[in-house]
């Protein structure tokens, strides 16, 4: 495991070395430049494209995640418990590929027809958000993009938040309903605070499993290195990229560079994952004792 | 309104509104389900498995080279990838219990199996197929069974650690060496476990296309050589559902269908197996 895992660096180091020389570590990262014909490279719409989706997603992802794990745990009858439970799992295990065939033949129309249309009149009158919906709705953009990788994350989430749920001791959940708690205030002032580090945790893995996300949104994105602020223009992420470029790649700057990016996201997507990894570890130390 | 009817509002409101989070889950399932099904069973004839791809517009072409293509890959993945997952993880809930490596390689391959699979792919790349000099089907079946092994090693690690320690104490009394111990206790007791976990890695691999993109590439004319390029179902729906054709359109959904239900049974026999098992 730990060879391989060096091996990883090593190789993706080595071959992204002409690509690091030529552009530098700081340049490569802040530059907006994508032109492979003119042999000059930057990340900065990769990045941005990954982060915006990413974001995005999370925020739709999140309430519903969380609502679902409260559901769950604390609402649902017991013989409802094991059906729903193994329906998200479901949810979790379809293939990204699938996805990417529903969003493309199924969702993005749907999204450019009526979804986005809608959300361009609504915000029409208001100042601020009108930028975020400017362009014209095509369904092959940004929001549509968030929309899939969300409801792919959302599994993950519901799924360890739930875990977390259930490792609040029931003795404290009874002493609080017998001081006369509603249900709301239970989970509100008892579950959440003592789970919140598995919480945390667990929407730290979904970012990571986010960032790292390909096939899902590989369509329903376009491909397009412009840094954009509204959300119904095409964008680029780093996924994407490769996905699109790599078996193009004609010239060894160009691949070089492919390279560096699979770098940048294997470091990101790394660090998330331990990070949310330290979190977890540190939520079931705290529950061992 | 006194305080008791407003707290007792506000628990109803932030109930309603996490079943409703509840029902938007199962929404989602049924709708991509549904959708898939019923586009795939549309294109599904016999005629699929058993014929090779034509060109566009031409009638009768299936998507046989694909099917073999897949499953070849997939085997092979699994033959290189579940020995190392199974001996990796007796190697650490056995040999190197409780040591920090063990804790480190563990902690490590949690986020292994989170790395994004594109990247798999671009290593693989660069190994496997720029100094070969052309795509060929072993390099796909590598980087699927690297995806593959930290999934079994972890499982095969918990599973093994639930085999209680006064088991293996029994057999160290009637004298057998740690090996036959393993084999021939600690196995037997965490073989189903070792299986769901490798049903389940099987199930997360066959859906896989990113590393495949660079690595097997795609073949539209039948080959069961390893050596060459190997088309592969998912590849395939990548490349059909972008196409211009409807029938390459309609083929890509009955392959979505096969791939989705494959997938979904395997997961839920490792679940069952699970439920049987540890209830």
């Amino acid at each position: 495991m730990i060879v391989v895992l060096i091996g990883v660096v090593y190789v993706l180091v080595s071959e992204s070395s002409l690509a690091i020389k030529k552009f530098g570590v700081l340049h490569f990262l802040v530059s907006t430049d994508w032109d492979p014909v003119k042999e000059v490279f930057g990340a900065a719409t990769n990045i941005y494209g990954t982060f915006l989706t990413t974001v995005l997603s999370l925020l739709f992802a999140i309430p519903v995640a969380i609502g679902i794990a409260i559901f769950v745990t604390e609402i649902a009858p017991n013989f409802l418990k094991g059906p729903i439970g193994i329906a998200i799992e479901l949810l979790a295990a379809i293939p990204s590929i699938i996805y990417r065939m529903w969003g493309l033949f199924t969702l993005s129309p749907i999204m450019g027809d009526y979804i986005e249309p809608l959300l361009k009149k609504v915000t029409a009158n208001l100042p601020l958000l009108e930028v975020l919906f400017r362009g014209t709705p095509m369904g092959i953009d940004i929001l549509t993009a968030s929309t899939i990788l969300s409801i792919m994350i959302i599994p993950f989430t519901a799924s360890i938040s739930r875990d977390a749920f259930n490792l609040t001791p029931s003795i404290v959940k009874e002493s609080a309903y017998a001081l006369g708690a509603t249900r709301w205030e239970v989970v509100k002032n008892i579950v959440i605070p003592y789970s919140k580090l598995g919480v945390f945790g667990g929407i730290v893995l979904s970012l990571g499993r986010a960032l790292g996300e390909t096939m899902a949104v590989a369509f329903v994105l376009g491909n397009n290195h412009r840094i954009t602020s509204s959300l119904l223009d095409a964008a680029a992420t780093i996924t994407v990229t490769l996905a699109n470029e790599f078996t193009e790649a004609d010239k060894d700057v160009y691949l070089s560079s492919l390279f560096y990016l699979a770098l940048v996201l294997f470091v990101m997507s790394f660090i998330t994952l331990a990070i949310a990894k330290f979190f977890l570890l540190r939520a079931e130390r705290r529950f061992s004792r | 309104m006194t305080r008791e009817t407003i707290r007792k509002i506000e628990g109803f409101v932030a109930l309603l509104l996490s079943t409703l989070a509840a029902l938007l889950g199962l929404f989602w399932l049924v709708f991509i389900l549904g959708d898939v099904l019923v586009h795939g069973i549309k294109a599904l004839n016999l005629g699929l498995f058993m014929n090779d791809p034509t060109p566009p517009g031409i009638v009768g072409g299936g998507l046989r080279s694909a099917f073999i293509g897949q499953l070849l890959i997939t085997i092979t993945a699994t033959l290189i990838g579940v020995p190392i997952g199974v001996l990796g993880g007796t190697f650490l809930a056995e040999y190197a219990r409780g040591t920090k490596i063990a804790h480190l390689i563990s902690v490590l391959s949690d986020i292994m199996v989170s790395v994004p699979s594109i990247v798999i792919g671009t290593f693989i790349y660069a190994v496997l197929v720029k100094p070969v000099g052309h795509f060929n089907g072993w390099a796909g079946a590598v980087a699927l069974s690297i995806i593959m092994v930290p999934v079994v090693l972890r499982t095969t690690e918990d599973m093994l650690t639930l085999v209680p320690w006064t088991l293996r104490e029994a057999a160290f009394a009637l004298g057998a060496p740690y090996h036959k111990v393993i084999i021939q206790v600690v196995y037997r007791g965490a073989a189903t476990g070792i299986l769901t976990g490798i049903l389940l890695s099987i199930a997360r691999v066959a859906g896989e296309t990113a590393p495949l993109l660079f690595t097997s590439f795609n073949n539209s004319f039948f080959s069961a050589n390893m050596n060459e390029p190997v088309a592969s179902l998912t590849v395939t729906i990548f490349q059909y559902a972008m196409g211009p054709y409807d029938d390459w359109h309609a083929q890509a959904w009955a392959a979505s269908f096969v791939v989705t239900m494959v997938i979904l049974l395997l997961t839920i026999a490792g679940r069952l197996i699970i439920r049987w098992r540890y209830k």
